[in-house]
């Protein structure tokens, strides 16, 4: 994939603690457009606080994250909306509307602006349902009736139904077999080709991380500690990258574990 | 443990709650009053809150005016004074029992019910998700059930001013032997236009108390299943101790001697 040098994504000396716990502590990224990165690392380490707060769900205490080069910290709800305006987002467990149909939940969005009426965002929700694998009889069920990948691809249909520039992928392989999660894989990296979109995911599923990224960010107590192509990943000579891909429990990293 | 020190984080404690609770309340004012306004969204909890718990409104204000009037009737009878039944079964119906009878059965129908819809929303990503996709909750989600509470616990409480006063007379007549007529020309005599006014203002504040101690609880869920578990609780049991607590503020407004 062909990268341009403009950052999409920047983030510099990000904080972010609930009470004691320090989850970011100084953290520096940056997205360039049309690039998909990846960012692994072990569960509780701050890579969904992370992505909240990309996304302005928190406030972090300090740091700066611009998008498109404008400081999205500190934003009001009216400047927040200027800017997810352009982002698609697949949640961990695809966050459906449980009191819409699929169809309803895919065409969200087109309907929010009144930019398109009822008929126009119908007919947009079921390409997008078809554009991921799906049946325009799906669109009448309802999230409750669906399977676990289904409810992913349901989610990625509506992260893309706004042909947004960016799309965060919070674990999008999480809880599907191999095989789905692999069909999964292949519909993120078709998506994102096909909309010429940045990505951003979140994972500790390596062989996802390597299939969908062009760079693979490794998070640990709170910063990035190491970033690189996806083909330099197991050659990084970091211990702490070593670790957690080969997926040892004896290494640098030590999970907080409470014996009983 | 040193007692100053948890009295300290309890009062902490509750007047962080109760700040929680005044800006959230002031939140969603201002986006009830601010477009976009969700008229679909409007209409499905006005049918939810008015239609549905039309049943059980009717039902509660039937048996109570009941047992009023075969109750008031033994009682009264003590004192040679059964020709008051009629003023106290119209009296007590309309100014206090149909408002707080009527507000206790919603706010465990529909207080409970928002709690947990919000709350499992809350808890499973479904409110970040609207967040995402530039949509306020406050205006998708809280807006409209407080409008719809404060619109449509009035016209429950009309119902069952109607009802109530129905079964009141349906006893009064068929089982203690009163004189239809003289029934109903005493209910009228002693019925005021304040009396039921201030029972449907009594109503008008219970469903917003109902749709925000809902809201308020259910958008502040954490934690699972557990977590909405509690909040469902927490709606109901808030919302029926406002309830009460309000319902003596506003007798006191309206018929303090």
């Amino acid at each position: 994939m062909m990268f341009s040098s403009a950052s999409k994504i920047s983030i510099t000396n990000l904080h972010k603690a609930f009470d004691d716990k320090i989850v970011l502590n100084g953290l520096d990224l940056e997205v360039n457009e049309g690039e998909s990165v990846v960012i692994i690392g072990a569960s509780g380490t701050g890579k969904s606080v992370l992505l909240k707060n990309i996304i302005g769900l928190l406030q972090p205490e300090k740091g700066s994250i611009k998008i498109n080069g404008k400081e999205t910290v500190g934003l009001n709800w009216k400047g927040k909306q200027r800017y997810l305006k352009n982002i698609g987002m697949l949640f961990q467990n695809a966050g459906l509307f449980d009191s819409l149909t699929v169809l309803e939940n895919v065409a969200f969005s087109l309907l929010q602006d009144n930019k398109l009426n009822i008929k126009e965002a119908q007919d947009k929700a079921i390409e997008k349902l078809a554009d991921v694998g799906l049946a325009p009889d799906i669109g009448r069920l309802m999230p409750t009736e669906l399977s676990g990948g289904m409810r992913k691809r349901v989610g990625l249909a509506r992260a893309i139904s706004t042909e947004p520039e960016i799309i965060f992928f919070d674990e999008p392989t999480t809880g599907l077999d191999p095989i789905m999660g692999d069909v999964i894989n292949d519909l993120i990296i078709q998506q994102v080709q096909q909309l010429g979109a940045t990505a951003l995911s979140i994972t500790h599923d390596i062989s996802s991380a390597k299939k969908i990224g062009d760079k693979i960010a490794m998070i640990y107590q709170g910063k990035i500690i190491w970033v690189g192509l996806v083909s330099e990943v197991e050659n990084s000579g970091d211990e702490f990258v070593n670790q957690f891909i080969k997926g040892h429990a004896e290494g640098p990293i030590q999970m907080d574990l409470r014996e009983s | 443990m040193n007692p100053f020190a948890s009295i300290g984080r309890t009062t902490l404690a509750f007047f962080n709650h109760i700040g929680r609770i005044t800006l959230f309340t002031c939140r969603s004012l201002y986006h009830c009053f601010t477009p976009p306004f969700y008229g679909r969204l409007l209409f499905r909890q006005l049918i939810e809150i008015g239609f549905y718990s039309l049943p059980v409104v009717g039902m509660t204000a039937i048996f109570t005016g009941m047992v009023l009037a075969l109750q008031s009737y033994t009682g009264f009878a003590r004192f040679n004074a059964e020709g008051a039944v009629a003023g106290v079964v119209i009296l007590s119906i309309t100014r206090e029992l149909a408002p707080v009878l009527a507000g206790l059965m919603v706010s465990g129908r529909i207080g409970a019910a928002m709690a947990a819809e919000i709350g499992t929303m809350s808890v499973t990503e479904q409110l970040d998700a609207l967040k995402t996709l530039s949509t306020n909750p406050f205006k998708y989600l809280v807006a409209p059930r407080l409008i719809a509470g404060i619109l449509m616990l009035p016209i429950l409480v009309l119902v069952a001013d109607i009802v109530g006063v129905f079964g009141g007379y349906l006893i009064s007549i068929y089982k203690l032997g009163f004189n239809s007529n003289i029934y109903l020309e005493r209910t009228w005599e002693i019925l005021e236009p304040l009396d039921v006014i201030s029972g449907l203002l009594k109503a008008s504040v219970f469903g917003f108390i109902i749709s925000l101690m809902g809201c308020f609880h259910g958008y502040h869920s954490r934690g699972g299943a557990q977590g909405v578990g509690a909040s469902t609780t927490n709606a109901v049991v808030s919302a029926s101790v406002l309830i009460l607590a309000f319902n003596y503020i506003i007798t006191e407004l309206f018929f303090a001697i």
